[in-house]
């Protein structure tokens, strides 16, 4: 049975060319064979979201795609989040003042979650915020900072591209959109 | 938890995936993987051959023929949930989307996938009974449609021979002036409904029912379309007193479904009051258009 295929795909804007395992997912394929430990795996089957990455700028559960389904796409992790001189990005300072994580077990799923909504969404409402992390489980924080850190980006974020209209769009974090 | 030893096909065309589904033994067709996937990492399924669609760009897409609204069997959830074209045709199937699983999941899934897997508590079959939908499938020898009332053979098992692959979904949208609602319980945002319906209705000049559609999830392993119902709502006045009848009719279903969380006295219940309020909103709906 044919076991490893070729793929190329990028991750956080650097080119992979890898043999991989049909079997194995995206998930393990990150951790394990790209080292990038920051994409987290709770229940394998879809329903936690820590494993939550953006294949094509768009977020997807790293546990429920195979690695082999990520040939030729262009993927972001949290270690793609923060900005090119390794400050972090307007979402995670605000993740950070809005003590927005504890054990900070689901935060990689939830930034990743989120950087796709402000993407799309710079005045999302509380209840939009609320729906964007619906898929992503947090057994610490109670979600309140979690959603007021999601506010807080997105607040600055639009002061930012009143200051630098051009600007704001890579602000929302890495290679995103 | 990963999934058992399978060989991996990624045809680029329908007619490479029909030959290998004419051929493969124990094969398992990839589409948007959001239901697949876990049934594959818990190995409930140990497919030898994964047939991974995802490149196949034939099977995307949604479009208007006079009349119908034609969407193909890879289209993505998210894709359909944002279309102009579909809120405008068939307003119910993004406010069923509101309601299906989250954006993570909807990013990948796809109708087809929804279709081919059907879970009796999922939006996705239920709003294409509604809407009349019919499913078309291929094989080498040809293709056929089949009608989503007859898609259901049994629990989570379509009528799909195993040389056929799903490629499209045609739903029939109602006249604009028409109202609908789609509503669920379920216990978070997300999950599956427990019990969730689809209404669309249309008034005639004297507001009375011209036209009614109700189709329940979550009750049986097929959607249930409430035709009984429909047949003696028509010619009432679309007001509250037409609730009653709508509580009896789901008293004298014979079998609803149960399990270890949710009886089936639980469910009826839900589906009554679901039932009633969706109605009410669907009319409110057809009667501001009217």
């Amino acid at each position: 049975m044919q076991e490893d295929i070729q793929i190329h795909l990028t991750v956080n804007g650097k080119p992979h060319d890898c043999s991989v395992s049909t079997r194995k997912s995206l998930a393990d394929f990150l951790r394990q064979d790209l080292k990038l430990t920051g994409t987290h795996v709770g229940c394998e089957h879809g329903v936690c979201g820590a494993c939550t990455v953006l294949v094509n700028h768009q977020t997807a559960r790293a546990c429920l795609m195979l690695a082999v389904q990520a040939d030729q796409c262009e993927v972001t992790t949290v270690e793609g989040l923060a900005n090119a001189d390794q400050t972090l990005s307007v979402l995670q300072q605000a993740f950070k003042e809005s003590h927005a994580l504890q054990c900070g077990f689901c935060t990689p799923g939830m930034l990743t979650t989120l950087t796709e909504l402000l993407a799309e969404n710079l005045n999302p409402t509380e209840d939009e915020v609320r729906e964007a992390i619906t898929g992503n489980l947090c057994r610490c924080t109670g979600y309140q900072p979690i959603i007021q850190a999601g506010l807080l980006a997105a607040q600055r974020l639009r002061a930012l591209g009143e200051q630098a209209p051009a600007q704001a769009s890579t602000l929302t974090g890495g290679s995103t959109r | 938890m990963k999934p058992a030893r399978f060989q991996y096909h990624r045809p680029t065309q329908l007619h490479e995936a029909l030959e290998m589904v004419a051929t493969l033994q124990n094969y398992k067709i990839l589409a948007g993987g959001q239901s697949l996937m876990p049934m594959m990492n818990f190995r409930f399924v140990m497919p030898d051959h994964v047939i991974d669609m995802n490149r196949v760009s034939e099977l995307s897409g949604i479009h208007e023929d006079p009349g119908r609204l034609v969407i193909g069997a890879m289209t993505r959830q998210h894709d359909i949930h944002r279309s102009a074209l579909v809120a405008k045709l068939c307003p119910l199937v993004p406010e069923a989307y509101d309601q299906v699983s989250h954006r993570q999941i909807r990013n990948r899934g796809t109708l087809g996938g929804s279709l081919c897997h059907l879970d009796p508590a999922s939006e996705q079959p239920c709003f294409t009974s509604a809407l009349d939908g019919e499913i078309q499938v291929q094989s080498l020898k040809g293709q056929r449609t089949i009608s989503i009332h007859d898609w259901t053979q049994m629990y989570m098992t379509p009528a799909l021979e195993s040389d056929e692959i799903m490629t499209r979904v045609t739903l029939k949208p109602w006249a604009q002036n028409h109202g609908w609602s789609f509503l669920e319980y379920a216990r978070r945002h997300g999950d599956y409904a427990i019990v969730g319906v689809a209404v669309l209705v249309a008034l005639d000049a004297s507001q009375q029912i011209e036209r009614v559609s109700i189709s329940l999830c979550g009750v049986a392993a097929a959607p249930l379309r409430l035709s009984a119902l429909e047949s003696s709502l028509l010619g009432q006045r679309g007001d509250d007193r037409i609730f009653p009848e709508v509580h009896q009719h789901i008293e004298a279903i014979e079998e609803i479904m149960h399990d270890s969380y949710n009886s089936s006295t639980y469910r009826r219940h839900l589906a009554q009051t679901l039932t009633a309020r969706a109605l009410g909103i669907a009319l409110k709906r057809a009667l501001m258009v009217h």
